[in-house]
């Protein structure tokens, strides 16, 4: 009924439409519309266009004032600090760029709209201009290039070592599994063809025949120690997932046949981005949408929901099938010792298979 | 380069001669009733992706609410009025896949490719009218299968317009991965075998059957704009095809070039020693060009709309030429930027920041000339002239967050988010879109004898504009908020509760913007038939195709073919009283062509 009304409205807005087209036209003196542009059309339209140039700057500065809220805060890793200033100058320098260009844009087709009897000026081409203007953006480019490298590879250049804690993140169709090293920093070998084992209690695939698994712990929370190195090796059980960590501004693919691997290091725990600033007054206004949201549940019958406590994000981030939007677990970034003691009470997985 | 030669046609002039309606309007050959056949086309399969852009707009602005629209359209698929999450994945999918290769590649490339080239270098037809209808008529029929494939049982192909395996192979992973996945692959096959005919047969009469003194540096910027871009497609295509057909093989003949350690529904596959990241290499060998193959004739368009409309050459000739050329070059090497974090070898990474970077040079060298060529300009602000100009802001926004999204690190917090969605729909969705436009607006005359309404168009214009910048603009926000694409909702983490009222503006400009492009339709088909008839030169241009009549022959003209003796942009050259000079005007006693 509803689809009836909406396409009847429209369908009247188009008979209008044509009719008010035609009774204008009648209306207008003996000169019929040529349909090309007049001095009134440029006038106009150039006016339109020096207004839509504010139009864009009060666009860009309203965004900023209303939604930089929504912006990830300071970055929870150490990498994550190098990121964002890379980011801060990319962006100061492309916005320079838009302000002046746009503006250049908009101004010139308001400046120049068109008049019965003017002349435009023959002005065909100018080398040295246009060597200016293709220097300027090469060097800016390359110094952007080469502190993005720079950066780039300090960041992917994963070295082995005895200090970090190695741990695989095992993605699936809809859900997350973690697996950690255990005493000896080494993951056993595995593969999906070992899912079969043991009952279905071999979550990830290990190979028994691999001593180096038994002191494995599997578990579907990640929980991390601030301050040391976390190496993850990626895998995936069916199809592409990604391992996206946005606070840590971590990211990597989860290829099944593949094992891909990203690092880094948390500088900031969970408790401690609790009490961020800009994390509080997040919060306080996720929680104000959802005490909203509870009082309509409530009043049709519904349970509330609970009031959210920041957690760091663990997201999927390669299309993966109906449920890529709710693929979930936790991350705990906490001091070595609540580490320590929480790794202690998981199970290994010689203890699993028993 | 003579032209006597190559002359295939046996009368050397244009000609009425008996046509039946099937020879006329349904098998022609002639490459103008070609054009419009693509326009069609292309304007049909958009309303088709701007109407699913629609439905997964409103899921995601209000997610947990029924609709009666959903019911209405979607069926089985939207139980209760609440779209099921399989479902958005294919309206995503057929949405990308629909505006990239329907709408912005045949329905851009195809239409002003297939009506200018002859037209504006002086040739009778194509060099194959026979490979031309050819190729029409399997976009046709890719066209018919793709809308097929949305009403399979188990949905159409559902895995991004990407279709990255392992999800696109395996039936088990998806339902839309099963006949929906096979029918779009048959579909894109047709399709590219089409383009591909299509791109030789522009690339044949562009090289062989332009017009006595039409050289290459007099060739109007369209021109360029199309050869080049046939080229790379020629360049490229076949290597998604390969993507595809290897995929095909995949999926049914058992093969493991994608696939390798897959446990699926409960069981261990077969599959060894494949990989996914091949996949994303062929494809995107292909995607990355392809976007350029979007772009480039859009950018062409724009540059012969701003000269004739600002009645001043365009600025920069040769520097144009050389950025089309570079531009298409470096397109081929930059294919790795969409996959940094696919897990290949970070050097990778590296290698594909640099060349990416360096593609921007002279995307901004083009941005720079088209404002410079505004300058002092006596600006006639049609409506064509407005898209152009508003392609032009549309493509400095968008290019310019591509350079954050270029560089590897960068992309390690953006990659897959909104971030790179709102950039590519400023560069494609809006831009090239613009492109489509202004093009119809400025060549209607020429396809349909008659005028456009300016005024709708000043109206389908300016809302349009504003929509896009209110839908594209704020989404950058969400994407560094850190939400990812292809997310059927976000409700599923309280963390991004905050990005609701965003999502909201963005849907409610979105369905403005839709509503705007009924008066563009209902301009459109009016004209087509009520709008005031066009004279043969309406908007006072310098290239061939406004010297042959308006009402449309075999051959093109009725005589012989104008000579050309200067390039196609003499707008307002000192010493002449009419502020434009077409090309198959010859040079006056005294005057000089302008040595460029």
């Amino acid at each position: 009924m509803n689809v009836l009304l909406i396409f009847s409205v429209l369908v009247l807005i188009a008979i209008a439409l044509w009719q008010i087209t035609k009774i204008f036209e009648l209306s207008q003196e003996k000169k019929v519309s040529t349909q090309v542009a007049n001095d009134k059309d440029n006038d106009l339209n150039g006016k339109l266009m020096f207004a839509f140039l504010i139009f864009i700057y009060v666009l860009t500065l309203y965004s900023f004032w209303a939604y930089s809220d929504v912006l990830l805060p300071e970055a929870a890793s150490e990498h994550g600090g190098d990121y964002d200033q890379l980011m801060w100058i990319s962006f100061a320098l492309i916005f320079f760029v838009q302000t002046v260009t746009q503006a250049l844009l908009h101004y010139f087709s308001y400046k120049y709209r068109g008049e019965k009897g003017k002349k435009a000026l023959f002005y065909a081409d100018n080398d040295k201009l246009e060597m200016i203007w293709t220097i300027i953006p090469v060097i800016t480019l390359a110094g952007l290039i080469l502190y993005g490298l720079y950066t780039w590879t300090d960041i992917m250049t994963v070295e082995e070592n005895d200090e970090a804690l190695v741990v695989e993140l095992y993605a699936q169709q809809f859900n997350w599994k973690a697996r950690y090293a255990g005493n000896d920093g080494v993951l056993g070998d595995a593969n999906v063809r070992f899912l079969q084992d043991f009952d279905g209690k071999n979550l990830v695939g290990i190979d028994a025949t691999d001593p180096n698994g038994f002191d494995d712990v599997v578990v579907q929370e990640l929980h991390l120690p601030v301050g040391r190195e976390v190496i993850f090796k990626m895998r995936s059980q069916d199809v592409l997932h990604s391992a996206y960590m946005p606070h840590f501004r971590a990211q990597m693919n989860c290829v099944p046949g593949m094992i891909t691997e990203f690092a880094f290091t948390p500088k900031t725990t969970t408790e401690e981005m609790r009490l961020n600033p800009e994390m509080i007054a997040k919060v306080k206004k996720i929680n104000k949408i959802r005490s909203e949201k509870s009082k309509e549940l409530v009043a049709s019958g519904d349970t509330a929901l609970d009031p959210y406590e920041f957690d760091y994000l663990l997201l999927c981030n390669k299309i993966c099938g109906a449920s890529h939007y709710n693929m979930q677990m936790k991350i705990i970034v906490e001091s070595e010792k609540e580490y320590e003691k929480w790794i202690a009470e998981q199970q290994t997985f010689a203890e699993v298979i028993q | 380069m003579s032209t006597e030669a190559a002359q295939v046609h046996e009368e050397d002039h244009g000609h009425h001669h008996k046509e039946t309606f099937v020879t006329k309007y349904i098998f022609s050959q002639d490459h103008k009733m070609i054009s419009k056949q693509y326009l069609i086309t292309g304007l049909f399969m958009g309303i088709i992706g701007i109407a699913m852009s629609l439905l997964f707009r409103l899921q995601l602005a209000w997610p947990e609410q029924p609709f009666g629209i959903f019911e209405v359209l979607l069926g089985k698929w939207a139980p209760d009025g609440v779209m099921d999450p399989n479902v958005y994945l294919a309206l995503v999918t057929i949405h990308g896949t629909i505006m990239v290769f329907f709408v912005l590649t045949a329905g851009l490339s195809g239409t002003f490719s297939n009506l200018l080239i002859p037209l504006q270098i002086g040739a009778r037809d194509m060099a194959s009218g026979l490979l031309n209808m050819i190729s029409y008529w399997m976009f046709f029929v890719s066209s018919v299968v793709m809308v097929i494939s949305l009403f399979v049982e188990a949905g159409p192909a559902a895995a991004g317009w990407t279709i990255y395996p392992p999800l696109s192979a395996l039936p088990q992973a998806q339902p839309g991965s099963g006949t929906g996945m096979t029918l779009w692959l048959v579909s894109m096959a047709i399709f590219i075998a089409s383009s591909l005919l299509g791109s030789l047969n522009y690339i044949v009469t562009v090289i062989n059957l332009r017009t006595k003194g039409m050289s290459m540096t007099r060739l109007p910027l369209t021109i360029w704009a199309f050869f080049v871009t046939a080229i790379i497609g020629v360049v490229s295509f076949p290597v998604l095809l390969s993507a595809a057909l290897l995929l095909i093989m995949d999926r049914s003949f058992g093969t493991s070039f994608f696939l390798s350690d897959i446990f699926i529904q409960g069981e261990v596959l077969h599959y060894q020693g494949g990989s996914p990241v091949l996949y994303e290499h062929l494809f995107w060998f292909l995607g990355h060009p392809e976007v350029y193959i979007v772009l480039l004739p859009a950018l062409g368009i724009t540059s012969e709309i701003i000269a004739t409309n600002a009645r001043k050459p365009i600025f920069g000739y040769r520097a144009m030429v050389a950025s089309i050329l570079a531009i298409a070059f470096l397109s081929t090497i930059v294919w790795g930027h969409h996959m940094f974090i696919s897990g290949m070898n970070p050097f990778l990474g590296s290698v594909f920041t640099f060349t990416t970077l360096l593609i921007a040079i002279p995307s901004a060298v083009k941005a720079f000339n088209y404002i410079t060529t505004l300058w002092k300009g006596n600006l006639q602000l049609n409506p064509a002239m407005l898209f152009s100009i508003g392609l032009v802001s549309t493509f400095i926004t968008g290019g310019l967050t591509g350079i954050i999204l270029g560089d590897s690190t960068l992309d390690i917090n953006v990659h897959d988010t909104y971030f790179v969605v709102a950039h590519f729909h400023l560069v494609m969705g809006i831009s090239a879109l613009y492109g489509l436009f202004a093009g119809v607006y400025h060549w209607f005359p020429k396809m349909f004898g008659r005028m456009m309404n300016k005024n709708l168009g000043y109206l389908h214009f300016w809302v349009t504009a504003v929509c896009a910048y209110g839908v594209f603009f704020p989404m950058h926000f969400i994407g560094m908020a850190g939400l990812p694409r292809r997310y059927y909702t976000n409700t599923a983490f309280p963390y991004f509760d905050d990005l609701a009222d965003i999502n909201v503006l963005i849907t409610v400009f979105a369905l403005v913007a839709g509503a705007a492009q009924l008066v563009f339709l209902y301009n459109f088909i009016h004209s087509m038939f009520y709008g005031k008839e066009a004279e043969m030169n309406p908007w006072k241009s310098n290239t061939l195709e406004w010297t042959a009549p308006v009402e449309h022959m075999h051959g093109n003209w009725p005589g012989e073919i104008p000579h050309v003796h200067r390039w196609a942009y003499d707008y307002s050259k000192p010493g002449f009283e009419e502020d434009f000079i077409p090309q198959h005007i010859p040079l006056k006693e005294g005057e000089e062509e302008l040595q460029h």
